[in-house]
């Protein structure tokens, strides 16, 4: 599918526009297969823009983005997640009044077999069955599978939201904010589990505004400045002081964008 | 949100029974414990008449109508919905069944027309529902208005085709004499055929796809939106669902009556939401049982009889029921918070 070396997920030149405001402008983005990928960046440097256009949500006004080498253009999430792009919401996008399972088959459920089936008649069995799996497989145990989510933690939650994108991706899961809501045990759970997933050759691309965390937890780091990426570093030898001034622009680093992707206004 | 009270793996303490604590969570046990108390004090309250007089049967007939019209306010109300016009609606379709019916043989009207103008009154009422459901699903205005709308639409084009008058001869005697008062096995027809809807629905509610998405609309569209299942597409055809049961209504009360009544029936609406909710429906959406709705369409019929039976004056059935609702949506809303805080 892809060699090694090979960018998975890769963004070139994509500008975003919401009327005058130029989100983006020539943003660039690359993500390798089995890699933690933090994505970076001061409040309205792009970085949402940046992820809605990588997961479908948005459409780009230009530039491309390539998955496995060829170029796509989702129509849509839902059409991202045909092709094994998943995204974990900041707010987890979980029915609360259903319970885990029903949760991680949104809208994929499993039907019975035959004319039952045919009826839209649902195999709850099969996907309780298969949902313990999926918990399991991150070290998760839910004591009740048919208690609604809103009864369960903030860090269960969180797992059935991950959960239901490990489940489904083969090959970018993206995460907003993935530890904002949580405890110090759970973030740790969380961020374990984004090492496991990657380490099965799914790439994992991470918004996070916790620098101590995205160093410890990623590969590299992608930095968005004004809509364009200004940095790509790599974790192990970053400090903390380097990825704000990357943010903020005091420091200067060497961007790898293409020049031909500056402008020379900035926004608002 | 709760920090550091666990890992993801999460231990629940186990001294009580999984089974009772689920039991004591689910809403219908309550209010079936209502349910079952007022059988039991009306019963010790006018030992041989409650049973005798105004039996079960009668109460399930007296139900039957409102509850074929619970159940699809049940899957409208689920998806955080209303739907108002169910009177009205069932009205007009019942008008439009009876013009089909005067013209083709009245009162001896055979048949083939009775088929038609049951085809005619589900029609009638479906597409009514669809065009409310699809302008619901634009989220432009809410399910309150649009159906508030089709109130007052619904019922205005019906006193136009009749001129506000009755028609006679709007039901033939076949229907009549077979939906209306003929019996099966000792239970009405009109019993049965409500019994049927409410387990088809029921099921479909609780045990497919249809169901699953109509609930998760109900507890985050957006949600549902993502999972790449059409939202709009799926409140079309609840609100469709709805009109074709209100439509039902109108032949059942056809079958029945014998007449429109379109005067009658302004009130559908509040008795009908008013089950829907005592039976645990959560008016903000996401929860909710058809068998909920049985229980919460017997509790305001047993309240009347057994009220009658007792020589209370009826009216405070009113009252009690009122006090009764307003408790409901409380307890709803107050559970709601304490889940949020959690």
């Amino acid at each position: 599918m892809v060699s090694p070396g090979e960018p998975l997920l890769e963004a070139r030149g994509v500008v975003k526009r919401f009327g005058h405001v130029r989100a983006l402008q020539g943003a660039d983005f690359t993500a390798h297969p089995g890699e933690v990928v933090a994505l970076i960046g001061d409040n309205g440097a792009g970085k949402s823009t940046l992820v809605n256009v990588l997961s479908g949500v948005l459409a780009p006004d230009g530039g491309e983005v390539l998955l496995a080498g060829a170029p796509v253009r989702f129509s849509g999430p839902q059409d991202a997640r045909r092709q094994g792009v998943e995204t974990v919401y900041q707010d987890l996008s979980l029915a609360p009044d259903l319970d885990a399972a029903a949760n991680l088959y949104l809208g994929r459920e499993l039907l019975r077999s035959g004319l039952l089936g045919r009826l839209g008649v649902l195999d709850r069995a099969a996907m309780r069955r298969e949902a313990v799996g999926a918990f399991a497989e991150l070290g998760v145990v839910l004591k009740d599978l048919t208690a609604p989510v809103a009864s369960l933690s903030g860090g269960q939650r969180q797992s059935v939201a991950v959960a239901r994108a490990v489940a489904f991706a083969n090959r970018v899961i993206f995460m907003d904010e993935p530890t904002a809501a949580l405890g110090v045990v759970q973030r740790a759970r969380v961020l374990e589990t984004v090492r496991r997933v990657a380490d099965r050759g799914i790439c994992v691309v991470l918004i996070s505004h916790n620098m101590p965390e995205v160093l410890s937890v990623s590969d590299r780091i992608e930095v968005l400045r004004l809509g364009r990426r200004v940095a790509s570093l790599t974790a192990a030898d970053t400090t903390i002081e380097e990825l704000v001034g990357a943010m903020t622009g005091s420091l200067d680093q060497p961007a790898d964008a293409p020049a031909s992707a500056w402008s020379p206004e900035e926004p608002r | 949100m709760t920090a550091g009270t666990g890992p993801l793996a999460d231990v629940t303490s186990d001294s009580v029974p999984q089974w009772l604590r689920r039991a004591a969570g689910v809403n219908e046990l309550w209010t079936f414990v209502i349910l079952v108390a007022l059988v039991v004090f009306f019963s010790i309250a006018a030992p041989d008449k409650f049973f005798t007089v105004f039996d079960l049967t009668q109460i399930a007939v007296n139900a039957a109508i409102y509850l074929v019209l619970g159940v699809g306010m049940t899957y409208v109300v689920i998806t955080a919905g209303i739907d108002l016009s169910i009177g009205s609606v069932l009205v007009l379709a019942a008008v439009a069944a009876a013009e089909y019916n005067i013209h083709h043989g009245g009162a001896t009207a055979g048949w083939a027309t009775v088929a038609v103008c049951v085809l005619i009154a589900l029609a009638v009422g479906t597409g009514w529902g669809a065009l409310q459901g699809a302008i619901v699903a634009t989220g432009k205005v809410p399910p309150l208005i649009v159906t508030l709308g089709g109130l007052g639409a619904a019922l205005g084009l019906a006193e136009l085709a009749t001129g506000g008058q009755d028609p006679a001869g709007a039901a033939a005697a076949d229907l009549q004499n077979s939906l209306g008062y003929g019996k099966v096995l000792g239970i009405p027809w009109l019993v049965v055929l409500a019994a049927v809807v409410t387990v088809a629905f029921g099921l479909v509610l609780g045990t497919t796809r249809f169901g699953t998405h109509t609930l998760a609309i109900g507890s985050n569209p957006a949600a549902v939106r993502r999972a790449g299942i059409g939202v709009g597409g799926h409140l079309v055809k609840v609100y469709a669902l709805m009109g074709l049961l209100a439509g039902l209504g109108a032949v059942m009360w056809l079958a029945s009556y014998g007449t429109t009544s379109i005067a009658g029936h302004s009130t559908d609406n509040l008795k009908v939401i008013t089950a829907v909710v005592l039976g645990g429906t959560s008016l903000f959406g996401g929860r909710g049982s058809v068998l909920g709705t049985v229980i919460g369409v017997f509790i305001p019929a047993v309240l009347n009889t057994g009220l009658i039976v007792i020589g209370v004056q009826q009216y405070w059935q009113d009252v009690a029921v009122g006090v009764v609702l307003v408790a409901a949506v409380y307890v709803d809303q107050l559970r709601r918070r304490a889940r949020e805080r959690s």
